[in-house]
């Protein structure tokens, strides 16, 4: 256990030494807020009370989406890009050689990169936003907990997501495809383009029954208190997909590991 | 100078057939990357689809009308990105010292960075712009004549040099601060973001911003709200979506000194 916990907190210092690439990551997340509240402020003036949503929710979503985005991993993040690339060029070999689970240690690899990012580049835009609009934020320690556990299980889903794809280059040599469709789902179903609840009827139940829907939207509406079916069954669906996710990753490790033959002979 | 400038556009051809050539290696590949591409940015004209599921307008403006503002944002970053995109790189060449290499070669480093890796499949965006544009065309009633014609096809250039000389203008940035690669996203793709929506739900402060600091309304909503015969915001005259060549050639003179700029305080680095 020690082990992984000093990879996640070396991951975590890696990450806290690009600065200058962090300041203008989180600068650039603020613009879009702005950009953002000004289109939702909009369109919750022409449909006030949209998918449920007032106002100040519709503001704090967008914050609190691109204080996520970075950390959660929506776009993809550095850790399991490097995997990837690993797996493709061989160097994954060096991984296996280890003493460690090649699952774990590279789940320890992301926490390690997504909690430096939430401190930063959550925080940040996050305090700008609450500056300049009226946002809500949780007001029982009870919530704070919920939404604490509700990010943490997010970053969890991604990461198995993003794992999948890594390893699927085992299988197949040019994961771009791969990596494209990923991209493509994440950012439709996750509540990127546009919160959920906007999306009208079937495609609206569709998406929030996705493992993405669970990377971002479910963790805003427990900050929001706005789960249809309450915060608990919100951590729940989360946990579901998680174990889906995770198994599934346990099993493609080790399907991979035994049977497939590294690049390169 | 004459000469080299004349010499640039068939430079820049050979280095960019270099990439496509390689690209095509594998087309099937292409083909997929690039429908993948035009899926990804249509994400955005898929949003607006979506708020108008339930709502009829938006800050005045139909989901046709709309739709013209998105298609116009979308293809005019999606043409300055295919040019220029690439040279949101020239921070990691600087870090890791590759740029030295531009600097010996007899081409201009400026062509060098904005060929590298120049890949097609970015096409996706314009192409998908084309598609939405359209679209808006077939359900706006425009009164068309030869002069909108030529407002029309003459601002989507300008307003792809004005994207185009951001993308150099963050890449200059890059040689004070190496690392600052994502800043010149807030004003690429977030005028993009921006830019496809009419500006005025923004507030008169912005507007104001994006006239006369960052002239990023100029790139499509001057021009756009002239097509569409909509009065332009702050008392500003209707003929003002008429003055984008002229902003983009002032944004062209400021990109080319930062970029001279940058150049010549360059230092490699050492070990």
């Amino acid at each position: 256990m020690g082990v992984y916990w000093a990879i996640a907190v070396r991951s975590f210092r890696r990450f806290s030494t690009y600065r200058i690439a962090t300041a203008s990551g989180a600068f650039t997340n603020t613009v879009f807020g702005f950009i953002l509240c000004g289109i939702y402020l909009t369109l919750w003036h022409e449909r006030p009370g949209l998918g449920g949503y007032d106002a100040s929710d519709a503001l704090t979503f967008v914050w609190l989406q691109q204080g996520l985005l970075m950390p959660v991993g929506i776009w993809g993040a550095t850790t399991t890009g490097e995997l990837g690339e690993r797996v493709r060029s061989g160097e994954i070999a060096v991984d296996l050689y280890r003493p460690t689970h090649l699952l774990l240690w590279w789940l320890s690899v992301d926490l390690g990169r997504a909690m430096f990012q939430l401190v930063v580049r959550g925080g940040a835009p996050l305090l700008v936003g609450a500056f300049v609009f009226d946002l809500k934020f949780p007001s029982s320690p009870l919530t704070w907990l919920a939404v604490a556990a509700g990010v943490f299980l997010a970053i969890l889903v991604s990461f198995g997501i993003r794992y999948l794809v890594a390893l699927s280059g085992f299988w197949i040599t040019d994961t771009r495809g791969m990596e494209q469709l990923a991209l493509v789902l994440s950012t439709f179903f996750s509540g990127m383009i546009l919160p959920l609840v906007v999306f009208p009827g079937a495609i609206g139940d569709i998406a929030r029954a996705t493992p993405w829907a669970a990377t971002m939207q479910v963790p805003i509406d427990i900050w929001l208190g706005r789960n249809p079916g309450g915060t608990g069954s919100a951590l729940l669906f989360q946990l579901g997909w998680i174990v889906v996710l995770l198994l599934g990753a346990q099993l493609v490790t080790s399907v991979a590991t035994r049977k497939v033959v590294i690049q390169g002979g | 100078m004459v000469e080299r400038v004349l010499r640039a556009p068939s430079q820049y051809w050979m280095l960019i057939m270099m990439w496509i050539r390689s690209s095509m290696a594998y087309p099937a590949s292409f083909v997929l990357m690039l429908f993948s591409s035009m899926v990804l940015t249509v994400m955005d004209f898929v949003a607006i689809v979506l708020m108008f599921s339930h709502i009829s307008s938006f800050g005045g403006f139909s989901l046709a009308e709309m739709a013209l503002l998105y298609a116009t944002a979308s293809m005019t970053l999606g043409i300055a990105d295919l040019l220029t995109g690439s040279i949101e790189r020239v921070g990691e060449r600087i870090r890791t010292g590759t740029f030295d290499v531009y600097l010996i070669r007899p081409v201009p480093a400026f062509l060098q960075t904005t060929a590298d890796g120049f890949a097609l499949r970015r096409l996706g965006r314009p192409l998908q712009a084309l598609v939405v544009m359209v679209f808006a065309f077939s359900r706006l009633d425009v009164d068309w004549t030869v002069a909108r014609g030529i407002v029309l096809v003459v601002s989507m250039i300008a307003g792809s040099v004005i994207f185009g000389a951001i993308f150099v203008l963050g890449a200059a940035f890059q040689f004070l601060a190496v690392d600052s690669a994502e800043l010149a996203n807030s004003f690429t793709y977030g005028g993009q973001t921006m830019t496809q929506y009419p500006l005025t739900v923004f507030g008169k402060e912005i507007v104001r911003a994006v006239t006369f600091v960052v002239p990023l309304a100029f790139v499509n909503y001057y021009p756009v709200l002239y097509l569409l015969d909509k009065p332009a915001p702050l008392g500003l005259p209707s003929w003002i979506g008429l003055l984008s060549p002229l902003v983009a050639v002032v944004m062209v003179a400021l990109a080319s000194l930062a970029w001279r700029g940058g150049l010549r305080r360059y230092r490699s680095t050492g070990s």
